[in-house]
């Protein structure tokens, strides 16, 4: 099926003001008519949600924590690129955009990229009239600072907390519409499916988490705002909560999913610690500044004390294999060496999966109270979490999943290949390529949620007559059936196995074959395996409970059942990709020195994969990627 | 790593019906396991032996989300300082403990189920004015307005609030006043949020009254209970903001209703 991005015509930069221009719009009355089911409350979900409100749209909103404001955006720590240039650094629309496709190993959409840096700018404007309190100057003026893949200083921030500040400023938006009769919020509501009618998406099936009552909604578009699929490895710096289902259902009904083997790991996290661990803490990037990496040279001493392993045996890789980067080689590189010293047999700690970050070097330059006062919020975390203190001996670390570039294919519209099928934010696949730079994804959730979505959902909906579908249509009678059979199947199974048990050995395969390192065999042996778990899996789960209250057992059941499908799209995406380019890095393409070896000749396409009923044969779709602006070249750190 | 041999009483509730504290033994615990980590090794048990495992709230299990609650042996989040409970870490016990684990009480907070309440009312009471009235698209340079560091640090202060309810919990009253003062100040202190200022007092304050939110009585439990440490003098600001704005309001100064986008 030819794929359309429908991007406008004209020179980049005025593509958007043009698309503007050219958009149909709807006369506030009729706008009242129209009715939009925005799932998830996070920065997409919330800031989208007020915003359509706003304009006089009726707003359903959905989101299964048991508050708006608990959506997982509220965990990212470091900051919102903008392309303010309060610095007078050189910073410009274009700098913001020429980094993000390049820090996206040129996989990326550039007509979406360019537009997400031009409405930057307007994203911070709106936070401060909120009330969000970012990190200031003492002349009241606004704050910056550095990050990833940028020369310059871009960030704006809110101590370590700015994705929380931002979804509070979106939830108070949120609630103020809320307050004004325009958005009808559903807490602790998940959502099951999807409703097509006449390949059109009309409307969701949702499942109480409360009193356990399967329920239909109608609607003129629906706006998935579900975040990423990182929890499909069990362990990932990702809320419990997170999951694939909404994607994934909307996948089986004929959205496209793009790219699904671009995951991005972090380098910067607390190890595993033991069989029974639930999530993967980030410990910020920032600590790279003056912390310095290494393991021991000789595998035996793996099990001594750090301070017992002489200078001369310790191998401060990152520093010999990048000598002008360094410690502060970009995440991709960072993970990918830590892995190959724990492969080596010189991990440290528990399992052996895990690299010292060291401070001792920067205490003795400074001093303890220094350090403390640049990184001391981070060192009583990793202290609450490990019992170790940093300031005493090294830090232990080690890469864990983070982010997901890939999700459901839009077009410039944001919306999929089903009509009235929107996808914001992470759930998305649009602008981050194959790596997404840091401060990037705070940028896009409120850049699609405010700005976009608000512009580009008129096209659709003109051409819908308002409430012309409703619950009755047989439809949804279908989808109601089909959730509740699903529900009903887990509870009446007389399976010996827990849920969690059946996701932890999915995501440690997975992790295994599908995660900083891949190759064609591994990929294979993963593929074989998955349909096996999968099965077993729905012969052999033990869900305790009953459906008609609420049962936590129950809804993560449904949330594995879907992991266990994606996982295998997950894997033949990998696989099908013969190339290394930003998260994904496949073992047999590589240079000689170990760098991403990309293939611009045969892999430079989005890859949409089409669910055909059968999930080991997706049909592929591409779009091509075309570089007007930026023009492709090799990612060199050295 | 050692392990732990606890003695749980939790308490177990259906919604709507009378609840009771159930003994559970707890061998073999990892001390390097998060409390969290230990519920999942106890439900794991019990779903092996075919019984319903233990509801409890929890997400994000980075102490930011404020979905994880508990009261651990009687305080919220149990007894380290400043640490949600999915923070919390098992080697702050020792093996032979004995550990009371039940939900946040408050009238305010009816159970679920288990350990799990219902905190509606505080996104109810933020809808009654916890937010600046500005449409997306409308706002000026975001550098037209120059805010003090000092005021812009001080909003922040009350902006880390997590909304996990330890405040409501620790409070023999049951008061929502650090909540509430924590939101309210946040808004009131920044001149973005001055125009509002009565009305979002009023508004909050008096949804917090109606939702059954005991009265505060100046014991200070909610400072201490905290995860996030927000003061009390947040509350000593909002006991001024809204003498003041019932002042103004009784002169006819000001609007009665607060909330609405209109």
């Amino acid at each position: 099926m030819p794929l359309d991005s429908h991007i406008p015509s004209g020179p980049m930069a005025m593509k958007w003001s043009k698309h503007k221009q050219d958009s149909k719009l709807i006369n506030p009355k009729n706008k009242r008519k129209y009715t939009v089911l925005v799932v998830g409350s996070g920065l997409a979900g919330a800031s989208a949600a007020a915003t359509l409100s706003e304009l006089g749209y009726k707003v359903k909103c959905f989101c299964f924590q048991d508050s708006a404001r608990r959506a997982h955006s509220i965990a990212a720590q470091g900051g919102i690129n903008a392309a303010k240039n309060y610095q007078n650094d050189g910073d410009s629309v274009h700098r913001l955009f020429y980094d993000t496709v390049k820090g996206g190993d040129f996989r990326a959409r550039e007509a979406n990229v360019h537009r997400l840096a031009e409405v930057s700018v307007n994203i911070i404007d709106q936070c401060v009239a909120q009330g969000v309190p970012f990190a200031r100057e003492y002349g009241g003026m606004l704050a910056n600072r550095s990050f990833g893949g940028a020369q310059v200083s871009r960030t704006f921030y809110a101590r370590g907390q700015t994705g929380q500040q931002l979804l509070l400023g979106a939830y108070s938006a949120l609630n103020k519409e809320i307050a004004a009769g325009g958005v009808q919020m559903y807490p602790r509501t998940e959502m099951l499916d999807i409703v097509t009618v006449d390949g059109h998406a009309k409307g969701i099936i949702t499942r109480n988490l409360v009193t356990g009552k399967i329920e239909a909604h109608a609607g003129d578009a629906v706006l998935l705002c579900t975040g990423g699929y990182g929890n499909v490895f069990y362990l990932s710096t990702n809320a419990m909560g997170c999951n694939v289902t909404a994607t994934w259902r909307a996948h089986k009904k004929g959205a496209f999913f793009a790219n699904p083997c671009y995951t991005q790991i972090h380098p910067t996290c607390i190890p595993v610690s033991g069989d029974y661990q639930s999530k993967l803490t980030l410990m910020s990037e920032s600590l790279r500044n003056d912390g310095r990496v290494w393991v021991p040279k000789k595998k035996e001493d793996c099990g001594k004390a750090p301070s017992q392993i002489p200078e001369a045996d310790r191998d401060y890789y990152l520093e010999r294999k990048y000598p002008s980067f360094g410690n502060l080689a970009p995440r991709d590189i960072s993970s990918r060496a830590a892995k190959e010293a724990c492969d080596d047999g010189r991990g440290v700690g528990p399992g052996g999966r895990g690299v010292y970050l060291d401070f001792a070097e920067a205490i003795g330059q400074f001093s303890q109270k220094t350090i403390a006062e640049r990184y001391g919020n981070l060192f009583d975390m990793y202290e609450r979490i490990t019992g170790e203190s940093a300031y005493k001996q090294p830090m232990r670390i080690y890469p864990a999943v983070h982010y997901t570039m890939g999700g459901l294919w839009v077009d410039y519209n944001l919306m999929s290949n089903l009509p009235g099928l929107h996808v914001l934010g992470e759930a998305n696949f649009s602008d981050h390529g194959a790596n997404r730079l840091g401060a990037s994804a705070l940028m896009q959730g409120l850049a699609d949620g405010y700005f976009v979505i608000p512009t580009t959902i008129a096209p659709y909906l003109v051409t819908q007559k308002p409430g012309s579908i409703t619950t009755e249509h047989p439809e949804f009678k279908k989808a109601l059936e089909d959730c509740t059979a699903q529900t009903k199947h887990f509870l009446n199974n007389k399976g010996k196995r827990s849920v969690d048990s059946f996701h932890r050995e999915l995501g440690l395969l997975v992790w295994d074959k599908c995660g900083m390192a891949r190759d064609h065999a591994g990929l294979s042996e993963a593929l074989k395996r998955i349909p096996e778990l999968r099965e077993e899996f729905k012969q052999n789960v033990f869900v305790p409970g009953s459906g008609d209250a609420c049962n936590p057992e129950l809804e993560k059941a449904g949330r594995v059942a879907d992991f266990m499908e994606f996982a295998e799209l997950l894997c033949l995406d990998a696989r099908h990709r013969e190339e290394s380019c930003g998260g994904h890095f496949r073992s047999e393409h590589q240079y000689p020195d170990g760098e991403a070896k990309r293939d611009d000749e045969n892999f430079c396409y989005a890859a949409a994969w089409e669910y055909t009923g059968d999930f080991s044969k997706p049909t592929l779709n591409k779009e091509p990627l075309t570089f007007e602006e930026v023009h492709l070249a090799v990612r060199s750190y050295k | 790593m050692s392990q732990l041999n606890l003695h749980l009483k939790v308490w177990r509730q259906n919604a709507g019906q009378p609840g009771h504290f159930q003994d559970i033994e707890a061998p073999d615990i990892p001390d390097h396991a998060s409390f969290l980590e230990m519920m999942d090794i106890v439900n794991e048990r019990l779903i092996s032996k075919g019984q319903e495992p233990v509801a409890f709230d929890h997400d994000c299990r980075e102490g930011i989300c404020g979905m994880c609650s508990m009261q651990i042996n009687g305080v919220p989040h149990g007894p380290e300082k400043a640490t949600t409970t999915c923070q919390l870490h098992m080697r702050k016990f020792r093996t032979g403990d004995t550990i009371w684990i039940e939900p946040f009480r408050a009238k305010a907070f009816p159970v679920v189920k288990d350990l799990v309440v219902d905190r509606y009312a505080f996104d109810r009471i933020q809808q009654a004015g916890g937010f600046v009235t500005v449409r997306t698209g409308a706002p000026q340079d975001a550098n037209a307005l120059p805010i003090g560091k000092e005021v812009a640090d001080a909003a922040m202060d009350a902006a880390a609030c997590i909304g996990c309810g330890a405040c409501v919990a620790a409070c023999k009253n049951a008061s929502a006043m650090l909540f509430v003062s924590a939101k309210a100040g946040q808004l009131n202190l920044l001149p973005q949020g001055k125009p509002e200022k009565d009305r979002r007092t009023l508004g909050m304050v008096r949804q917090m009254d109606k939702e059954g939110f005991g009265n505060c009585t100046n014991q200070y439990e909610c400072e201490a209970a905290c995860p996030k440490e927000i003061s009390v003098r947040w509350i000593t600001k909002l006991n001024r903001d809204y003498a003041m704005a019932a002042l103004r309001e009784g002169t006819g100064n000001t609007r009665k209703e607060a909330g609405g986008g209109d």
